[in-house]
């Protein structure tokens, strides 16, 4: 606020004495007091966010080209159990909202409450990574695995680089929490928490797609 | 043993191979001489302290421009071994360099200069630079610089590495599939080249994000948009540039990695993999890139001919708008690199002429350029010349780009010398005379004193000339039908023009031979090259308004902004420098995680390449502890106390009034 007041206050000054070399009082050129830009850490991790979206279009695309390429090997519709990948996403949509009930009790500084649904949010992530690999071995067990056909080659590596950032979002949950515990709810926490908070619901908003578009339309004849 | 060790063994050192051996004792020696000098001045403690551990954006810019200066050194002599092996390979004799060590020197000489030259000097340009151009006292994030510094370092290191443990790819710089998939390239060289271009991503992606933040939210107050300088513009649209293309390279190395390690077939020619996904892929992160690195080269242009002109840069707001224009189309042409794919004649077409469309935002510039000069009182300075020699070369090289962008002439020029020759005439002739007119222009700033410019004329004659001798030959060579990475001839009628681009290079050995010289000469002569007033040049925007080299806070007080040229502004309007009534000034501290960090991905990377898979377990768990590690500490900033600024600013003081006696 008082970074914000200097700022108009110097730009009111400035803008009133446009210098024509004419007598008057010299322009403002600079604040007297320090200068506090706004913190660029939400806008620059959703930057990452944004770089991290574009890791995964680019393997939406080569799923888009390699999907049906089988090379006479199962394809998705033989492969795929939907009521499976229905709790899975299930579960991880949950653990958003868990996530979010998380973000309504730092607002509120509730350090306790916090912790809880952070742990129930962690509980479902790995509910969803288990599910996942339970999945994944299945399918290497039935010989349809990455090395197969360039179709199971990027299905493993489109939904697998999901659930590798499941997995490090669930490592970074487990360090928050030790560092809220540890610290309390402090502005750096506050501000780590919305970061993985943006994370989480991304890589919700990044299964989405893989379901609709993995899945729900590999399945299709 | 065998196991810890994946695939390296004695065999993987290259004794056999003579160049290899005296460049390897000749390179040991010249280390050992540097580490002991570091050792005997007791340099240590001050290396890590000032340098290895700072997050202050200036000296990582600094040391960004050093890696390229010395990645150039490595690329030059690669460039030097292919015109010597191609004056030499004609008829009976095979030259001097045998196809496998041939295939590997043209690969990494493309490789050093894209990545580990042109990338450095650009980023650490725009790292030194910006900050000091929009009133802010660093990056937005401090420590992640430092990290994305390293991590570029490292990934160098494991370049130059190959060079004496084992190989480099012998596939193009661009690592084409099936080529560089396990099958025809099972040895180690491929992977040196996804792993130092991994590592060294990750830094420049993080370092784009780093500069977007710093660009959006750290500008003075009263510095709009529309008020940026030129070069803080290019440098705002590269990066985004940076952001939206380098996360597709790491996508499809990543992709290449898991064919080559895990046995997947993504771009394999069995199982239903298509190589040409990987073609397309790589050159949709390839096409921004070359516009990653010549848009700051244009902002540098803009900024030295508004200062030697001593006028406004004409045309300001089309500059801008030619600069989001280019961003944009840059992300529509990557097609062009394969217009031989097949893709038919309405895709063709399209590239085609998004390709051409380019050339008109980037006339447009041009022709800003020139009406700046137009009855402006131009000083021929080195960083002018640099200027004047980029837009008489660029030109020509811009419109032999138009002729590569017409869909039938590409089939007849594709994978030709012309299309070489093309893209020297615009990397050199834009991006190396742009960081060069960069360099000198800014030098001074950074250092406190000038470049002496007997050596830096000498620099650009033979830049310039042995330019023109180097690659004038290969246009004609391409039109002729010689394709390019040949390690040898039949046809003795083409030797001459060979020969002609030989002694070329041998002119850019002098122009580099030139500048080594100007760095050492100038610095001898420092007394008398300095800079005690801040501004050497007359200049126009907000870093000159500050001591050279200016303080670690940048500036005692934020500026406010009026004007596009501010520091033009300040000083026709009346801007008395304050001299008392300092505030503590909050900075971020020094940090070594930056340093570790990158480190320990550096033998993750190493450790892979070699299937040292217990080491690269190890590695890996290492990196992510002390990531953890590292969101541990709190403590990251300090205050620069009120005296000590005053202390510092006194000291200018004294060095203001000394000037103009």
């Amino acid at each position: 606020m008082a970074a914000e007041g200097m700022f108009a206050a110097g730009a009111g000054v400035a803008g009133g004495t446009v210098a024509g070399g004419a007598a008057g009082a010299v322009p403002r050129f600079y604040l007297t007091r320090e200068h506090h830009p706004e913190n660029g850490t939400l806008f620059g991790f959703w930057l990452y966010l944004m770089s991290d979206c574009l890791v995964f279009a680019c393997l939406f695309a080569t799923y888009a080209v390699l999907g049906r390429s089988y090379a006479g090997g199962p394809t998705g519709g033989e492969l795929f159990n939907l009521p499976l990948v229905a709790v899975n996403t299930s579960l991880l949509l949950l653990s958003s909202i868990t996530y979010g009930f998380a973000m309504l009790e730092v607002q509120r500084g509730r350090l306790r409450a916090t912790l809880v649904w952070l742990g129930i949010t962690g509980l479902l992530g790995a509910g969803f990574i288990g599910i996942e690999l339970t999945e994944f071995t299945h399918l290497i067990h039935e010989g349809a695995g990455p090395q197969r056909s360039a179709f199971l080659s990027s299905f493993f590596t489109l939904v697998g680089t999901h659930g590798l950032h499941v997995t490090f979002g669930i490592v970074w949950l487990i360090t928050l929490m030790v560092q809220s515990a540890k610290h309390g709810l402090i502005p750096e926490n506050r501000r780590r928490l919305m970061c993985l908070s943006m994370f989480w619901h991304f890589l919700d908003v990044v299964w989405i797609g893989v379901f609709t578009f993995v899945y729900l339309m590999g399945v299709l004849p | 043993m065998s196991n810890l060790l994946g695939r390296l063994d004695w065999n993987a050192i290259p004794f056999h191979e003579l160049i290899l051996l005296y460049t390897f004792i000749a390179v040991s020696l010249g280390g050992v001489a540097i580490l002991a000098a570091i050792t005997y001045y007791r340099a240590w403690g001050p290396l890590w302290r000032d340098w290895i551990t700072s997050i202050d954006h200036k000296k990582i810019g600094i040391m960004y421009i050093i890696l390229g200066v010395v990645m150039l050194l490595r690329g030059f002599s690669d460039a030097l071994m292919m015109r010597a092996q191609q004056a030499l390979s004609f008829g009976n004799s095979p030259g001097y360099l045998p196809p496998h060590h041939y295939d590997q020197v043209f690969t990494a000489h493309g490789v050093i200069m894209i990545f580990f030259v042109a990338m450095p000097l650009v980023t650490g340009l725009m790292n030194f630079v910006v900050p000091l151009q929009i009133g802010a006292r660093d990056v937005a994030f401090p420590f992640l610089n430092n990290f994305s510094f390293w991590m570029t370092t490292f990934g160098a290191g494991l370049v130059m590495m190959s060079l004496f443990v084992g190989e480099f790819a012998r596939t193009g710089w661009l690592a084409y599939p099936p080529l560089s998939g396990i099958a025809y390239s099972p040895d180690v060289g491929v992977d040196y080249y996804i792993w130092a271009l991994q590592i060294a991503g990750v830094g420049t992606l993080l370092s784009g994000i780093n500069l977007i933040a710093t660009i959006v939210k750290m500008r003075a107050p009263g510095m709009t948009l529309m008020k940026m300088p030129v070069f803080t513009w290019t440098a705002l649209c590269t990066n985004v540039l940076i952001v939206a293309a380098f996360p597709v390279l790491t996508a499809v190395l990543a992709m290449l990695s898991l064919d080559r390690y895990a046995g997947t077939s993504f771009f394999t020619n069995e199982l239903g993999g298509n190589p040409m996904m990987y073609v397309n892929l790589i050159w949709i992160w390839g096409h921004p890139e070359v516009y990653i690195l010549i848009l700051p080269a244009f902002g540098v242009f803009s900024e030295v001919v508004a200062t030697f002109c001593g006028k406004r840069l004409f045309g300001y707001a089309s500059m801008v708008y030619a600069t989001v224009v280019i961003t944009i189309l840059s992300y529509l042409v990557w097609l062009h690199h394969f217009f031989t794919m097949g893709s038919g004649a309405s895709v063709n077409s399209f590239f085609g002429i998004t390709t051409m469309i380019i050339s008109i935002p980037t006339g447009a510039k041009i022709f800003n350029w020139l009406f700046t000069m137009y009855r402006g009182r131009i000083r021929f300075e080195v960083p002018m010349m640099w200027t004047l020699g980029f837009m008489i070369t660029f030109v020509i090289g811009g419109m032999t780009g138009v002729l590569l962008a017409v869909p039938p002439a590409d089939f007849a020029l594709h994978n030709s010398l012309f299309l070489v020759a093309h893209f020297h005439n615009v990397i050199i002739g834009g991006v190396l005379f742009g960081m060069m007119a960069g360099i000198t222009y800014w030098f001074p700033k950074a250092f406190g004193f000038k470049l002496d410019p007997f050596w830096g004329k000498c620099s650009f004659w033979f830049w310039l000339v042995g330019f023109w001798f180097a690659f004038m030959p290969l246009y004609v060579l391409g039109l002729m039908g010689v394709t390019r990475r040949l390690s040898h001839f039949d046809d003795p009628s083409l030797r001459i023009w060979f020969l002609i681009a030989a002694f070329g290079a041998v002119l850019i050995f002098l122009g580099i031979l030139s500048f080594l010289i100007q760095l050492y000469v100038s610095f001898r002569n420092r007394e008398s090259l300095r800079d005690t007033t801040g501004d050497p040049w007359d200049g126009r925007t907000l870093e000159w308004s500050t001591s050279s080299p200016p303080p670690a806070y940048n500036f005692a007080f934020t500026p406010v902004v009026r004007d596009n040229d501010t520091w033009d502004d300040m000083k026709k309007n009346g801007y008395v420098r304050p001299q008392s009534g300092f505030v503590p000034i909050h900075m971020p501290k020094n940090t070594g995680a930056g340093f570790v960090l990158a480190a320990l991905s550096a033998v993750v990377g190493f450790a892979l390449i070699w299937h040292m898979w217990l080491l690269a377990c190890v590695g890996f768990a290492g990196l992510l502890i002390s990531i953890v590690v590292h969101t541990f500490n709190y403590k990251r900033d300090f205050h620069i106390p009120a005296e000590e600024v005053g202390r510092v600013e006194d000291i200018r003081t004294r060095m203001l009034v000394g000037s103009h006696v």
